[in-house]
């Protein structure tokens, strides 16, 4: 059977197999894990199960329950003094995953250009070109993982529509200091490009106090701002998050998602509720403990000449195995083989990353030390 | 909170040595504190959290919660009454509490004869106790934060973006 031509070319790509790999094998430690290791706090499961007992079992609006972004509404005007109408700036979608898509397609005319700091979560690419758009990716390898005003003035040409900003990021965890945010936006703004901000790693930045886009000087109009409860949360289970955005982004994508979606489940929405009501003092709790792995396993990683920049969010490290010789996937194999460790190679997240492999620290204390230990004994070899 | 705690009260093992690299100090200045938690009596002492419903031996015990209501003395209240109920090795735990009793005594006993013996003989002669309501435990499914059941199995998928 023949399929379109533009599924046909998206590449399943060769980390798949050694992702099967992976699965297939038992005992393995995995520091290849995209989501948090702990459960969605109990007060938040408690409300999914409630409102299953009470009989919320139906459809709920197109653009999600009034009273969820109502709540997301009040978030990000207390969180971050950015003012968002529950009633035509805001839509609860299927995670940021869903949320992303809807916003290329709405925005994309054929061969429109998306800008993509790489190394970058792995739906940006796949998803702009399924909505019709070009991908062009902007390396940011030699600025520190940073994307700088000068680069993406760079990249800029009359064919540019948007830019894909995600920070902290995945998988660096880079982010950025308000200043170096009023730059980018100075450049965006005076071009003319809708920044599509993923932020859902937002409530896990360590350093310095998260700034989100929306908020700066002037962003507002031209941001669709995304975030979600899969992170934070530990919610991705639930599939639940949303975009901000101006009314007419939001107007465009709400016609899609009522095809498409029809509605986020009403469980996951009412749980989402008690998120956003209850949830702050477990979403510090696991900040905590994922800010000490953080410095435990930067240490680590330095100490056995995997160097590694700090992270000042999410909860991955990207350090750089160039003194093994090794190229990405083959370090990932043979570390899986020899020692049952799994990571991923750093070409997930954009082919010029063959010298990096990416970490994740959702992982209990037991398992980072261990992991470590068989890495150092790996290297030593 | 000091981080140092919710470290260790989540697993008293970890060595000063990790603690140090989690927390980004040196692990020199962490033994100090500790040392000096466990000299202010912040950090009483160090246990493994067991689950006794799987220690089958003859020394399993059987539980019960005693509700002591008693009549307070002049100058001390409730304190040199406690005193001496807390003091017999029977009891494991001893908290004053507000409501409609006083005292919530933990005992403990080989069987349903040990501890009953110890309410009828010990416990309800003393001068000051003027009423006793005992619980026998029957089942514990959560103790001091732990629940007491075998470790789930993580669900997540092994590797994912
Ligand atoms: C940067 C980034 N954006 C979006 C997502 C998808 O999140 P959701 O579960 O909300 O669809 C992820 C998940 O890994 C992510 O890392």
């Amino acid at each position: 059977m023949k399929i379109s031509k533009k599924v046909d070319k998206m590449q399943p790509s060769g980390i798949r197999a050694f992702f099967d790999l992976v699965l297939g094998m038992k005992d393995v430690i995995s520091l290849g894990v995209g989501e948090p290791d702990f459960t969605t706090p109990w007060p938040i499961r408690e409300a999914g199960i409630s409102s299953l007992e009470e009989g919320f079992t139906s459809y709920t609006s197109n653009k999600g329950l009034y009273k969820l972004r109502l709540s997301v509404s009040r978030y990000l005007r207390n969180r971050y003094g950015v003012e968002y109408c529950p009633d035509e700036e805001i839509l609860i979608t299927v995670g940021v995953s869903e949320a992303m898509d809807l916003a290329l397609r709405t925005i994309i005319n054929p061969n429109d250009k998306i800008l993509i700091p790489t190394p970058n979560y792995v739906s940006y690419g796949p998803l702009t070109e399924l909505a019709g758009g070009l991908p062009v990716y902007i390396d940011t390898q030699k600025t520190g993982f940073k994307l700088t005003p000068g680069e993406l003035e760079r990249h800029i040409d009359d064919k540019t529509k948007g830019i894909i900003f995600n920070y902290p990021c995945n998988p660096t965890g880079i982010s950025y200091s308000r200043k170096e945010l009023s730059q980018i936006n100075k450049v965006l703004l005076k071009n003319k490009i809708i920044c599509l901000s993923d932020e859902i790693y937002a409530d896990l930045t360590y350093d310095f106090e998260h700034v989100s886009f929306p908020s700066l000087p002037g962003a507002k109009e031209n941001v669709v701002y995304f975030n979600g409860f899969s992170k934070s949360y530990a919610m991705t289970g639930w599939r639940v998050g949303y975009a901000c955005g101006p009314k007419e982004i939001i107007a465009g994508m709400t016609k899609i998602h009522q095809y498409t979606i029809m509605c986020v489940s009403i469980t996951s929405q009412m749980a989402a509720c008690e998120a956003l009501h209850a949830g702050k003092g477990f979403v510090e709790k696991m900040k905590r403990e994922y800010a000490r792995r953080r410095e435990f396993v930067i240490d680590g990683l330095n100490s056995m000449g995997l160097t590694c920049h700090k992270p000042q969010g999410a909860f991955y490290a990207f350090p750089s195995i160039k003194k093994t010789g090794l190229r990405s996937l083959d370090f990932a194999q043979k570390l899986l083989k020899d020692e049952k460790v799994a990571v991923v190679p750093g070409t997930a997240f954009g082919v010029e990353f063959e010298d990096y492999i990416r970490i994740s620290y959702a992982s209990s204390f037991d398992n980072l030390k261990e992991a470590l230990r068989r890495m150092g004994a790996f290297l030593k070899k | 909170m000091d981080e140092i705690l919710e470290v260790l009260e989540k697993d008293a093992r970890t060595s000063p040595e990790d603690i140090a690299r989690m927390l980004k100090k040196k692990p020199k200045d962490i033994k100090e504190k500790i040392k000096k938690y466990e000299k202010d009596g912040v950090i009483l002492k160090y246990k493994a959290v067991l689950n006794k419903d799987l220690v089958h031996d003859e020394e399993s015990r059987l539980r019960a919660l005693i509700e002591v209501n008693i009549i307070p003395q002049k100058d001390v209240g409730f304190d040199k009454i406690a005193e001496r109920i807390y003091s017999f090795p029977e009891v494991s735990s001893c908290y004053l509490i507000s409501g409609t009793y006083d005292l919530l005594v933990v005992v403990e006993g080989k069987n349903i004869h040990t501890v009953s013996s110890f309410v009828a003989e010990k416990l309800s002669c003393l001068e000051n106790v003027r009423g006793t309501t005992t619980h026998f435990l029957l089942k514990k499914y959560k103790e001091d934060g732990v629940i007491l059941k075998h470790k789930e199995e993580n669900k997540r998928i092994a590797i994912s973006y």
